[in-house]
């Protein structure tokens, strides 16, 4: 038995320890470090619902980060107090002015608008493919970033909205957070996602077996808005500020770029990636303020760190074109199976676990050994196809 | 009502003026897709690029104009084809969101770097006066700059029309853009025909980076990507893979744009690239092949 | 001519071809025959660079051409015609003859070529500025022929030339077939259509998943008892 088989230790890298940090984040919620995770937990629900579009259902949209807005401007109208409203947005209805909702409320209809808007658009769009898709999808970023800037009786225009009442707590994002993942897991097992998936396969094949390619492709598109929508009223009232300018293209790329270093047919990917995504820019941060290496002072380097995650995004789709994660889904399967929360009550899981790792070091220095020596026949395999060749000519 | 045709007429003209550097860097988006089916998204940041060495180069060591273009050609011809070594060569038997995702990782990696190298911030870019020199054809003024531009366009087209037509790298092109298996059985070597498409397409790129700084006359390091972007619209608009069609579709994106900001009531300006987008989703959705496409539409 | 030795190719990281090995002779025409999905067309597109072997090697004219890229297998005189015809749909049949002589130097030859094309061929001559994407199938599989003939082949390498052809279409690509192996080049046939190969062929090699079982002259196989039954309708 393989350490990654015992349900225990899934238990506790994927539950326990997570659920410590969320609690201890929760504590101190106005913490740096706290903000970074909430900011992981967001970054989680947009490329999960991502995935589900580009990675399970095989089109390919840049232009998430529009639904993201679309639901953080809605859900900032309904939770706003009125006199805040009066101030920056006059141009308001009157029932909408005096409308103040609580903020889970807020959050849904946001994602509904988001998903209804996702309808209107998916319609056309939806026929492209590849990537005159993702540059219809660009494009719809570029036309709603208009829209914010420009109606400035509804969205206060270019200035953005501030203000926003800030709800966004360690517990509601995370409870997001799960509860998307879930809905996806459960929705990738049954027979839609199956022919989601088929439809991504084979677009030809999954016709014959008598899947509407049509619903599939605008209810996918849609439930990912959805999603995006809530993590964008997640993301507004969090930062307590929105403008166009956060939900612009450099946003919607960084959504395909986590998807994409995650493994984008993996909602564990989408994990995985957030998690890189998120600290990597922080530990990276210092390179752009400058630091001292070795003694010498670097000069500030604005723009290392996307300089670096550039590089790296590139190297990914290189060398691991499906991504960390693949096609694995070992963080949702155990997250969402009831077998690895009973493990805690079973006694031959903690002896199980136990002897693993008492055989661990063992192991490591046997694997160590068989791959030094296989190493060393194949170097010798090597050198003797290089006396021949040379022997040859 | 003879004030509203000169109004009319020079949106116009402004439109032909914008509508030459959307021609421009269109060529070089639609050399580049012709071949590999690839968007390069980098192909803006390429113009930047150019723009910048034009930029450090007259204001730090006083060279003439002709020489920093010449420069800056090399210089983004260097990057074009540096991009494609490392960025597109090894995934040349990806699907074509993965080479998408990978020109994206390029243009970021080329917006970031001129960001380290140059700072965020917007620099002033200003032509001699030579070229910035008004001449007045009756109602309608241009600049020599707008000039030069304009013939540029027309000249590039020419010759590699002819080139594309006639040459035997021309034939190798568009038979790698037909069936790229079927060109290497030919004993087409396609590595090579595609690192011409990228010297092509680079060197375009800085000319007509200068062309869009020129007309802006402010330069940051972002400034390429929506125009870059822009231009892949005209030249999807137009046809892509063909360079009448990435042309046409410049002017006719150009003066749509000029027409619709000079036009449309004053609170609709701010919608011009919102515009440009819509327009392209509509064409696609009647003509999903562009205006002179006749091959491989986007459309499922 | 030709000698493929212990050849192994992957595709989609699952191996196709095993250890096959075979030869050619000057002046040979070589039938390569078996079933859908036994590597026929793999071995082809090894030999000609579009697919890299895991192992092992190919020697043409003595000298190995194992990990040569495409185009200077060509160079060397080993031309493809590959299986559906792949012929560029949107050019016009001049243009593609005229891409079938990408390498070639000498104007003289070049325009022999093409005379010999349309001798072979004269549907081709009618419709030479046409696009060839307006071809009927057997055509488009003569301007296949013709186009790979214009690279002055020293070796043939034919994907299923009848594929997809009516029987009398196919009597005639196969009678240009017999005409070119008369005028002396070296082919090398892969085939579906076991009995016409076998008619042609000087020698036969039988594959099946991806090994060859059986190999010999065509007019000796062609009695065999099994080969009789396995490939030829047993009768």
């Amino acid at each position: 038995m393989r350490l990654r088989d015992s349900n225990l230790f899934k238990f506790f890298i994927f539950v326990l320890i997570p659920l410590i940090v969320l609690i201890i984040c929760g504590m101190n919620s106005t913490n740096y470090y706290a903000g970074l995770v909430h900011l992981f937990g967001i970054n989680i629900i947009l490329v999960a619902s991502l995935n589900l579009v580009n990675g399970f259902s095989g089109m390919f949209s840049m232009g998430h980060a529009a639904f993201m807005a679309i639901g953080a401007y809605a859900s900032a109208l309904l939770t706003l107090e009125t006199n805040q409203k009066m101030t920056s947005m006059s141009g308001l209805p009157e029932w909408l002015m005096n409308l103040t909702l609580p903020f889970p409320i807020a959050l849904l209809i946001g994602g509904f608008i988001a998903s209804f808007c996702a309808l209107i658009v998916g319609f056309p769009v939806l026929r492209f493919k590849g990537h005159y898709l993702a540059v219809a999808t660009i494009g719809f970023i570029v036309i709603v970033r208009a829209v914010l800037d420009n109606e400035d009786q509804w969205t206060n225009g270019a200035r953005g909205v501030t203000g926003l009442p800030n709800y966004a707590s360690t517990w509601i994002i995370f409870a997001s957070a799960i509860l998307c993942l879930f809905i996806l897991h459960r929705l990738l097992n049954s027979a839609y996602g199956r022919s989601l998936i088929a439809m991504r396969d084979d677009y030809v094949a999954a016709q014959t077996l008598g899947i509407n390619l049509t619903v599939c492709k605008i209810s996918s598109f849609c439930i990912s808005a959805f999603m995006a929508g809530v993590a964008g009223g997640l993301w507004g009232h969090m930062q307590s500020v929105i403008s166009g300018k956060f939900f612009y293209i450099e946003a919607s790329f960084k959504i395909v770029e986590t998807s994409i270093i995650g493994g984008m047919a993996s909602l564990s990917g989408a994990i995985v990636g957030s998690l890189i995504m998120t600290f990597i820019p922080e530990l990276l941060a210092p390179l752009e303020t400058g630091i001292t290496v070795f003694g010498i002072q670097l000069p500030e380097l604005y723009g290392a760190s996307n300089l670096i995650l550039a590089a790296l995004l590139i190297l990914i789709i290189i060398y691991r074109r499906q991504g960390i994660m693949g096609y694995n889904e070992i963080i949702t399967d155990s997250l969402f199976s009831i077998k690895t929360y009973t493990s805690i009550l079973k006694k031959s899981e903690y002896i199980n676990l136990y002897t693993i790792l008492i055989n661990m070091p063992k192991k490591l220095i046997s694997t160590f050994a068989a791959a030094s020596k296989t190493d060393a026949v194949k170097n010798k395999k090597r050198k003797e196809r290089r006396s021949k060749n040379e022997k040859n000519s | 009502m003879m004030d509203a045709l000169t109004y009319f007429l020079s949106q116009f003209v402004n439109g032909v003026k914008l509508g030459s550097v959307y021609a421009m860097v269109a060529i070089g988006y639609s050399m580049v897709y012709g071949i590999l089916r690839l968007i390069n998204f980098a192909h803006g940041d390429i113009m930047t690029v150019g723009v910048y060495t034009i930029l450090v180069l007259t204001t730090a060591f006083g060279m003439p104009l002709w020489v920093t273009v010449i420069i800056s050609v090399i210089i983004a011809v260097f990057v074009g084809l540096s991009a494609e070594r490392f960025a597109y060569r090894p995934l040349r038997s990806a699907g074509e969101e993965t080479t998408l995702v990978s020109s994206l990782a390029v243009s970021i990696f080329l917006q970031n770097l001129l960001v380290m190298i140059f700072s965020p911030q917007r620099k002033a870019f200003l032509l001699s006066e030579q070229l910035t020199e008004l001449h007045s054809f009756g109602t309608i003024r241009l600049s020599t700059m707008n000039i030069i531009t304009f013939i540029t366009v027309i000249i590039v087209l020419l010759i590699l029309s002819h080139m594309i037509k006639n040459t035997r790298i021309g034939m190798a092109m568009r038979a790698c853009s037909d069936n790229m298996n079927a060109a290497k059985l030919m004993g087409i070597n396609i590595t090579s025909v595609i690192v011409t498409a990228f010297i092509i397409g680079s060197a375009l790129a800085a000319l007509s980076g200068l062309m869009l700084a020129g007309e802006y006359k402010t330069i940051d390091p972002l400034m390429g990507f929506v125009p870059g972007l822009k231009a892949f619209c005209a030249a999807v608009l137009g046809g892509i893979g063909s360079l009448s069609g990435a042309v046409l579709g410049g002017f006719v994106l150009g003066i749509a744009e000029m027409l619709f900001a000079g036009l449309m009531p004053t609170e609709f300006t701010a919608y011009r690239d919102a515009f440009v987008f819509a327009l392209l989703i509509l064409v696609l959705l009647i003509r999903p092949n562009g205006i002179l496409g006749t091959k491989d539409g986007g459309r499922s | 001519m030709l000698s493929i030795k212990n050849l192994n190719v992957k595709y989609d990281n699952i191996r196709v071809v095993h250890d096959v090995s075979l030869n050619i002779e000057n002046g040979e025409l070589i039938a390569l025959i078996g079933a859908n999905g036994a590597g026929k067309s793999t071995i082809l597109k090894t030999l000609s660079g579009l697919i890299r072997p895991e192992s092992g090697h190919i020697f043409f004219e003595g000298k190995e051409i194992t990990k040569l890229p495409s185009h200077e297998i060509v160079e060397k005189g080993i031309i493809h015609v590959p299986e559906g015809r792949q012929i560029f749909a949107k050019m016009t049949i001049e243009e593609n003859l005229k891409l079938g002589a990408y390498q070639q130097k000498d104007k003289n030859l070049i325009k022999e070529k093409m005379e010999l094309a349309f001798d072979l061929f004269p549907i081709l001559k009618q419709r030479i500025r046409q696009l060839a994407g307006t071809l009927s199938g057997g055509e488009q599989q003569m301007l296949a022929i013709g186009r790979a003939l214009q690279g002055n082949p020293k070796l043939l390498l034919l994907d299923e030339p009848s594929m997809g052809l009516s029987p009398l279409m196919t009597q005639q690509v196969f009678d240009v077939l017999t005409k070119l192996k008369d005028s002396g080049i070296t082919m090398l046939l892969v085939e579906q259509n076991a009995y016409d190969a076998l008619e042609i062929s000087d020698r036969t090699y039988i594959l099946e998943t991806g090994r060859i079982i059986m190999e010999g002259k065509s007019s000796k196989l062609i009695e065999d008892p099994k080969v009789k039954e396995a490939y030829l309708g047993g009768d």
